[in-house]
């Protein structure tokens, strides 16, 4: 027997009849085709699956779509605004954030939490922040680099678009 | 898999009675991990998660009542919490990571009954009370009478926790959490331990509230450590004295985290930390 689910994601809603079993990740990826979130481990350990439900990052291989009813829900797909990278994409592109890159959708969700919350977070408060997410290629340095190299990439950014409004 | 998605508490309790079979699920922190491993399957699933009033926080002039529902994220942002129960908020801050602590609750850790829940020693020392509900009514539980053994309450069929209520304490003399273990957003604790203390004028103790977890099948208070330290002065010769009695109180186990051995060696540094932090 399937239930109805209707999820605001990146801003678009969406409603669609599931399998109760769902997972939130495979709506993500499969009923509505957003392949951004990755699935690591499925038992709640990797952080690879990370999306924002409400503001808040949760890990999206354990939680049920059904749960998700309701909810809003922001995915890597949505932080890239008309064609510009968010600050945190563009600072993991700046300070080579990524190697095979399957940890990083979740790895800058979790960031935009982070600093959200944050707004002058230390090499160590980012630490801390990035508890839940694991990374097997890079050995976290340059991710944390880039988190904390993303907080003074926001006011560039601003200028750049204050630019093409004059242009 | 059935999921049933109540969202009206009365609701929730009517169905529950129907189906005493099925799984309550919360934030599914730790239903979900196990159901994706399979030893779940074909489970009639309770979602709780739309029950919007057991999500608050309330407080009454003498306590502070906890949703069953309230994250462990939420009790680390709310002013009164972090005032009155500052080992509670310290313990919340060291479950899971960021992603575990914005979708776990404390009904959940507390009906997991875990050996190693975290939220345990500081519910122990604040002598919180539990709060259940069923179609038939309700009852209120001390929180150390909820459990029955590891991964065991004394939950009765078709009975959800409700709320947690905690009394607003007077404020103590010292405050003490710690949690030791590993990387703490995959590891289970190895020893959690929480500590209240009270002090007449004359320095002698008024009253002491210390209570361990990992440390036995559940959440242990110290009592003969405890009521030995009542009207004494917390010197060093008593103190070592009470650290001899911490034997009496615990019973650890050796087990893939941990030995028994390593346990009583930080348990007891731990108290000795506690009761040495004033002087
Ligand atoms: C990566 C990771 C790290 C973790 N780290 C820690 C840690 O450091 N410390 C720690 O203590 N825990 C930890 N946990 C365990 C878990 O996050 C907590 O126990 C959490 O509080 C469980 O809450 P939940 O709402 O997610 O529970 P759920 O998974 O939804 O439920 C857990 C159990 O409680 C029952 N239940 C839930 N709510 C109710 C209710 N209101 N009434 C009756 N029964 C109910 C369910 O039926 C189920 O059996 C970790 C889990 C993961 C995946
Ligand atoms: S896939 Fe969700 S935490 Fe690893
Ligand atoms: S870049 Fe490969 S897992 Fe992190």
């Amino acid at each position: 027997m399937t239930m109805p689910v209707s999820i605001t994601v990146n801003g678009t809603e969406t409603s669609h009849e599931v399998e109760p079993r769902l997972l939130l990740v495979h709506y993500l990826r499969d009923v509505i085709g957003l392949t951004g979130t990755n699935v690591g481990c499925d038992t709640s350990q990797c952080g690879s699956c990370t999306v924002l439900i409400d503001g808040l990052a949760v890990k999206s291989c354990t939680v049920l779509a059904v749960q998700g009813d309701g909810s809003d829900i922001t995915t890597i797909e949505g932080l890239a605004k008309n064609g510009e990278l968010h600050p945190i994409q563009q600072a993991f592109w700046d300070n080579h954030g990524l190697q095979c890159g399957f940890c990083t959708p979740g790895m800058i969700i979790t960031a935009t939490e982070i600093l959200k919350k944050n707004k002058k977070a230390t090499e160590q408060d980012v630490r801390h922040g990035l508890e839940g997410n694991i990374c097997r290629c890079t050995g976290y340095e340059n991710i944390v680099k880039s988190i904390v190299a993303a907080q003074s990439v926001a006011p560039a950014k601003k200028a750049g678009k204050a630019k093409k409004g004059t242009a | 898999m059935k999921v049933l998605r109540p969202h009206s508490v009365d609701d929730a309790l009517e169905l529950y009675e129907r189906h005493p079979d099925a799984v309550p699920l919360a934030g599914g922190t730790d239903f979900m991990v196990a159901w994706n491993g399979g030893s779940e399957n074909g489970r009639l699933i309770l979602d709780l998660s739309a029950l919007a009033s057991w999500r608050r926080i309330r407080d009454t002039p003498s306590m502070l009542r906890l949703g069953a529902l309230v994250t462990h994220w939420q009790l680390q942002q709310e002013t009164l919490v972090k005032k009155k129960f500052p080992l509670l908020v310290d313990a919340c801050a060291t479950i899971g990571g960021r992603q575990i602590q914005s979708r776990g609750t404390l009904g959940g850790n507390i009906a997991n009954a875990s050996p190693a829940g975290d939220t345990f020693a500081p519910l122990a020392v604040y002598d919180a009370r539990v709060r259940l509900r069923s179609a038939a009514g309700r009852r209120k539980l001390p929180f150390m009478d909820v459990f029955a053994g590891v991964k065991k309450t004394h939950l009765r069929p078709g009975e959800l926790i409700e709320l947690v209520e905690l009394d607003f304490p007077k404020k103590p003399a010292r405050q003490f959490f710690r949690k030791v273990g590993t990387r703490s957003a995959s590891a289970i604790s190895k020893t959690v331990a929480a500590g209240l203390l009270w002090l007449r004028r004359d320095g002698t103790v008024r009253e002491l509230r210390f209570a361990l977890g990992s440390m036995a099948p559940t959440v242990r208070r110290l009592y003969s450590v405890e009521s030995f330290l009542l009207g004494k002065k917390p010197t060093p010769r008593v103190v070592k004295e009470a650290v001899a009695l911490l034997e009496a109180d615990v019973d650890p186990i050796d087990d893939l985290r941990s030995t028994r051995f390593y346990r009583m060696e930080v348990s007891r540094n731990l108290l000795r930390a506690f009761l040495r932090s004033g002087s």
